[in-house]
């Protein structure tokens, strides 16, 4: 019999990025907020201090600072025609563990996603026509537009200490910047970071190529900054240790670093943490959220009564627990009904391996420390000629040079022996690589539900991953490949290697930890779990956060638009608390 | 209502996983081996200790010498595996957490997949040495009489390419498994932080000019195309190697 | 006629702080009163209580607030602090007025015995009548507590209270605060904050073998517990000489100012009593400080210059993450080391214990953030923690004695018995 706790007014499930930025809105709203985190508590100092976390093997290579699979993970598959299998080892994304969630071990790319991306069905069939779109392409708008968003994505960046330059402001184009950028209101807070020799030699050659470069924005602060909540951050040192590592010096924006020293002072706030939430509760009406049931450190089933519920958890997460707590129409790829599960996206990535003299000292280096072009984004060229939907950002970016995995050899190098040796010796400080970041779209083939035949310590089924990279996006990825290949050829003095994308979608190698959709948001509640305020269809005294709302992934890091989305469904969230009931009537 | 006390998150800094002081930073390598004893500050051994090994026998511990060796080897850039002390770092980590592959899935059933599915065997790090290693020596005795380890280099260089190419059969584990798995070990053992017992001497990095964990490079970073001349550093210091041994 | 008189100003300048912190609806210069109503003098008591720190003493770690208890350790031995709570039979609630009043002023309990000066009452003795019976007025409005006060644990023949009469005689001249005429309303006020209910030099001041702060140079640096109070005198070095009113205001009003953050037992200070303070009233404590003259400055001797490089090396390896290249430190987040009045204070105890047990800054509402640095007691050595600090004391125009292994292996063992 589960113990059953005293009720709280909201309870959030999980306690990383958007769950820190809803208890922040919703107690300054005079709210009692309770989030459940089924990890730890972690703090700069002494979980990320300068003298131990450094260390590449621990946090990196052995992966210490992420979710183990051991204790959550799921099944996958390219197609439905296969058995999913376990995913043993974390490899193509690292979700977190521990309070901060992905936002203590992201890089602090911080990017908005273009004005059409959200409107991208529209914009599709009006620029290219209806039958320009895969018949198999589940292509849809956001029902929310980027003009809504902007003050948002300005309130993000203004929390967390953005070092960039504005390409756009009001309309009018700003010398330095991102010329194809969505307008915004005003600049970033902090101007953008040093710059590092290898985004020097890419500026360059990226300009002889006739493209556009510019600083990639960063939220890895360019100076010691103090955010509109008072949060005072460092300023980035460059320590090369940004992505899957905690920053030690308060520099990279994380919920430790701009909210939780005025959060965790509330009254009205509080958090529990190695509380694993294993279902979300409703009412035998099935229409209403009573709260969740969580799992504690001892064992103990909890029974947490709310009168609203917020999934914050990891974007796959909150997918699996819609699927377990059985609300909304779990997603049928056969007959294409069902939502919950649908429209599952992720990143697709190329490079292009460069090799030059000039002395690089790659391990100098930042999260966000980039120069990138955006010239093939979106729809900011014209896909008529070229058959496909999509595009991505073009950047190298200077992320560290850790001994380990961070090293770049060619292709001709041999994989072992003396040969090896000599080629790491001439390679290691001279060697960089530009990225392609694709976008994904979403496909009735790719999709999440639960998995028949494996399960977690509780005896629930793991979520089941059907997923494969389909031709579209091939055609996208070589297309920006070749535009890498293009800077890399106008790099005087270097050869290069050019690392396409090939064949199908493998879980093995690390890529992105850019998993969106699952829940996707929409005007339409056949095609979508949440309405624009990413409030639940079904469940109307139920939101969902995360990447897990969008309906295909843009060719941006999905966090900027995670964090804006955050806080414009923190003020529906408010309206709906005055007065409870659906804020869209379908 | 106040939310105090009980409700409110209670957590001790002892908590998290991530935090380890020195002395506990090497216990976690270490785990119970006698050999390098449990350094703590204040605690300090007069006589320099060599490491023995803790999960191999003599015997795997020379195939491993062996091998290793071959995959970085002794040449005119530098020393090899053996000098970089590359048997110690992945014996110390197969006796450890990975060895026993503590935070992978390790639940059953285990049907093979594709390549896309990723690892699929049901057995540890530590198994897959110990069993690979011993399919591996019979395969040498059987073919050419001897031991890897007593095999000359071209030898053993042509083994070790039939494993990474799935040449030689291993039983149940792929060779290609195990090769990878050792290839990858040993460049970890060659270029992870000297305080894991590889990269003696800062070997690994030496070789590539990676100075070690510094977290200043602000006046640095603009100074393009120069080298960095700060000498080398590890997470326990200048001279990882007198810390190992107890002397700093 | 001057005593009247100064107390007569004091009293003024007692309502003038009162009104700009803004606690009181009465405003003195219009109101018809000659002195507070029963409310106003809480409020007032809560002000000067806050002023004290009383609670810092006068509360166990998690013990009942002013119940006592706490150990106070002295060079002598342990003393603990009494209950203060309004308790009839283990607090003071049968005191008076009086009886209050000649503890504060006179060092003498009600019973007739004397007070230990860990109770600084040397200093209290500055406080006027009026603010003694106002922080009395608020006492007496805490939560009685029964908790019986713990026998102080001072070898004979120290335990002796009338051991303290002699004491008294030779170093103790009860007395309230005399405003210098000379000097301006602000000043005087600064002065009577600082030598009175702020009892600074308790542990800024240098004490003698008797644990009596030298009068003739109070505030020359001295220890508290094992951390060293640096000198609040004008010495350019290890004084405020470099300080402007406005660092001295921010940084007992914020725990920051642009040149360092409050570290050790001063965090706690600030967070649970100068940063209460009102404005003129931290403004007065400025000038009056600005105003105490450089004492002159002893010569230092060279460190050793490979105790130096090891040092620099250190100081590469683990701190310049936070503190930069050139002890530059980062406006607004980590402390600057260069031209530092508290790295280059004549003892480095507070630099040491910094470097062995990290800090945070305090967590106030202007600054919420709590920026910690870590410990660094694991990882580095006595040997290596000596020439660090050597280092940072003589690098980039710093000007401080080095430190010894020794130096460094003492405190740690005085830390690891006294983890407060």
């Amino acid at each position: 019999m589960a113990r059953r706790e005293r009720p709280v007014d909201v309870v959030l499930v999980g306690f990383g990025w958007t769950a820190a930025i809803i208890a922040q809105e919703l107690t300054d709203a005079g709210v009692q907020v309770l989030a459940l985190e089924r990890g730890e508590f972690r703090d700069t100092v002494p979980d990320f201090a300068t003298d131990t976390i450094q260390d590449e093997l621990r946090y990196a290579v052995r992966k210490q600072i992420f979710e183990s699979p051991e204790r959550e993970t799921l099944t996958f598959r390219n197609s439905a025609d296969q058995t999913a299998l376990p995913m043993r080892h974390l490899g193509s994304f690292l979700p977190a563990a521990g309070v901060g969630g992905a936002g203590v071990h992201w890089n602090g790319q911080c990017w908005r996603f273009l004005p059409q991306d959200f409107e991208i069905r529209t914009h599709t069939e009006q620029r290219y026509g209806r039958k320009f779109i895969p018949e198999s392409m589940n292509l849809q708008d956001w029902g929310v537009t980027y003009d809504e968003l902007e003050p948002h994505y300005d309130r993000f960046e203004y929390l967390c200490g953005v070092s960039g330059i504005a390409g756009n402001i009001g309309g009018v184009k700003q010398p330095g910047g991102n010329p194809f950028e969505g307008a915004r209101k005003r600049g970033y807070p902090l101007p953008p970071l040093k710059r590092s020799a290898s985004t020097v030699l890419f500026d360059k050659a990226a300009r002889e190529a006739g493209f556009d470069p510019f600083p990639c924005p960063a939220a890895n602060a360019s100076k010691p900054y103090r955010n509109p909540l008072g949060v005072q951050m460092g300023q980035c040192t460059y320590c090369g240790y940004c992505e899957w590592f905690g920053c030690g010096n308060y520099s990279k924006a994380s919920p430790q670093t701009t909210i939780l020293p005025v959060l965790l002072k509330k009254d009205n706030f509080s958090y529990r943490t190695r509380c694993n939430v294993t279902r979300v509760n409703t009412d035998n009406t099935g229409k209403r959220a009573t709260g969740v049931t969580y799992v504690d450190v001892d064992g103990n089933e909890v029974e947490q009564p709310a009168g609203m519920v917020v999934l914050c958890a990891f974007a796959q997460h909150n997918v699996h627990l819609l699927l377990l707590s059985k609300i909304g129409t779990p997603y049928d790829p056969t007959t294409g009904r069902g939502v919950v599960g649908r429209n599952y996206a992720y990143q697709i990535t190329s490079s292009v391996d460069v090799f030059q003299k000039e002395i690089l000292n790659p391990f100098m280096g930042a999260g966000a420390l980039g120069q990138g072009v955006d010239n093939f984004n979106g729809d900011n060229f014209d896909h008529g000629p070229l058959g496909f939907i999509g595009g991505g950002y073009i950047a190298l970016w200077n992320t560290g040079g850790r001994p380990i995995l961070q090293h770049y050899l060619p292709e001709d190098a041999p994989t072992w022996g003396s040969g090896w040796k000599k080629a790491m010796h001439d390679n290691y400080l001279t060697a960089t690589s530009i990225a392609t970041h694709g976008s994904v779209m979403s496909y009735r083939s790719n999709y999440l539900d639960l998995d028949p035949t494996w399960r977690d310590e509780y005896g629930n089924p793991l979520l089941r991953l059907t997923f494969d990279y389909q031709p579209n996006e091939h055609a996208m990825s070589d297309f920006l490949t070749d535009q890498a290949t293009k800077i890399a050829q106008a790099i005087p003095g270097a050869t290069h290697h050019v690392k396409k994308r090939d064949g199908h979608y493998s879980i093995v190698p690390y890529q992105t930890t850019h998993n969106t959709g699952g829940a996707a948001m929409g005007a339409d509640p056949t095609t979508s779990v949440v309405n624009r305020y990413l409030q639940s269809w079904d469940v109307p005294n139920l939101f969902v956060m995360g990447a897990s709302v969008f309906p295909q992934n843009a060719g941006y890091n999905p966090t900027g638009t995670v964090g804006a989305l955050t806080y414009w469904a923190a003020e529906a969230m408010k309206r709906y608390l005055k007065n409870p009931g659906p804020l869209v009537t379908a | 209502m106040s939310m105090r006390d009980s409700e409110r998150g209670k957590h001790g800094h002892g908590d998290s996983p991530l935090r380890t002081s020195r002395r506990t930073f090497l216990k976690s390598v270490v785990a119970a081996t006698p050999a390098l004893g449990l350094l703590g500050c204040g605690s300090h051994h007069g006589a320099a200790q060599a490491w023995a090994p803790v999960y191999f026998t003599p015997e795997e511990a020379a195939f491993i010498d062996a091998a290793t060796q071959r995959l970085i080897p002794a040449d005119d850039l530098g020393g090899g595996a053996n000098e970089a002390g590359i048997t110690a770092f992945i014996d110390l980590q197969l006796a450890g957490a990975y060895g026993r592959a503590e935070r992978w899935y390790m639940q059953g059933p285990w049907p093979r997949g594709i390549d896309q599915q990723g690892f699929q065997l049901k057995y540890t790090p530590a198994q897959i040495y110990r069993d690979a290693i011993g399919r591996m020596e019979a395969h040498c005795r059987q073919q050419h009489g001897k031991p890897f380890a007593q095999l000359d280099p071209a030898r053993q260089d042509d083994l070790l390419h039939a494993l990474e190419n799935g040449k030689v059969d291993l039983g149940e584990i792929p060779a290609k498994t195990f090769f990878t798995m050792l290839w990858q070990n040993t460049q970890e053992g060659y270029l992870a932080d000297p305080a894991y017992s590889g990269n003696r001497d800062f070997a690994g990095w030496k070789l590539i000019g990676f100075p070690g964990p510094r977290y200043n490079y602000v006046e640095d970073i603009e100074n393009f195309g120069k080298p960095y001349e700060a000498p080398f550093v590890s997470l326990v210091g200048r001279d990882p190697s007198a810390y190992l041994r107890g002397e700093s | 006629m001057n005593a009247r008189l100064g107390i007569a100003i004091t009293l003024a300048l007692g309502f003038a702080g009162l009104c700009a912190a803004g606690a009181v609806a009465a405003n003195a210069s219009t109101s018809a009163r000659t002195s507070p109503g029963p409310h106003a003098s809480v409020q007032h008591g809560r002000y000067l209580v806050r002023a004290g720190d009383c609670m810092a003493c006068h509360t166990a770690s998690n013990g009942a607030p002013y119940a006592g208890g706490r150990a106070v350790p002295t060079p002598f031995g342990t003393i603990y602090s009494t209950n203060i709570t309004p308790d009839p039979d283990t607090g003071i609630g049968r005191w008076d007025g009086d009886d209050f009043y000649r503890a504060m002023h006179q060092g003498i309990a009600r019973d007739g015995h004397r007070l230990y000066p860990a109770f600084p009452y040397p200093w209290f003795t500055k406080l006027s009548r009026d603010d003694v019976r106002d922080i009395k007025a608020y006492l007496d409005t805490r939560a009685p507590v029964r908790q019986r006060d713990i026998a102080p644990k001072l070898p004979w023949p120290l335990s002796m209270r009338s051991a303290m009469a002699a004491w008294d005689a030779m170093y103790f001249d009860a007395g309230s605060y005399q405003a210098n005429p000379e000097k301006p309303a602000q000043w005087n006020r600064g002065a009577y904050l600082v030598r009175g209910v702020g009892h600074c030099s308790a542990c800024h001041g240098d004490k003698n073998f008797a644990g009596a702060v030298d009068a003739d140079h109070p505030l020359g640096g001295g220890f508290a517990e094992h951390v060293f109070a640096p000198a609040l005198t004008g010495g350019k070095r290890d004084g405020l000489g470099q300080w402007s009113e406005q660092d001295i205001v921010d940084y007992l009003g914020t725990g920051r100012n642009a040149i360092t953050t409050a570290a050790g037992p001063m965090a706690e200070v600030v967070s649970q009593s100068t940063r209460y303070l009102s404005e003129p009233d931290l403004r007065a404590i400025a000038v009056y400080l600005k105003s105490l003259p450089a004492p002159p400055q002893d010569d230092v001797a060279d460190a050793d210059a490979a105790v130096m490089r090891r040092g620099a090396a250190l100081y590469l390896d683990n701190c310049e993450g936070c503190h930069l290249r050139g002890g530059t430190g980062e406006t607004g987040a980590f402390p600057r080391l260069r031209d530092s009045s508290a790295i280059q204070a004549e003892q480095p105890d507070t630099l040491i214990a910094t470097i062995l047990r990290g800090d945070a800054v305090p967590a106030t509402d202007a600054d919420p953030t709590g920026l910690a640095m870590p410990a660094f007691g694991q990882r580095l050595d006595d040997g290596d923690i000596a020439a660090l600090t050597t280092y940072i004391r003589q690098a980039w125009g710093n000007r401080a004695g080095a430190v010894s292994s020794k130096d460094v292996k003492d405190l740690r063992e005085k830390l690891h018995r006294n983890p407060n």
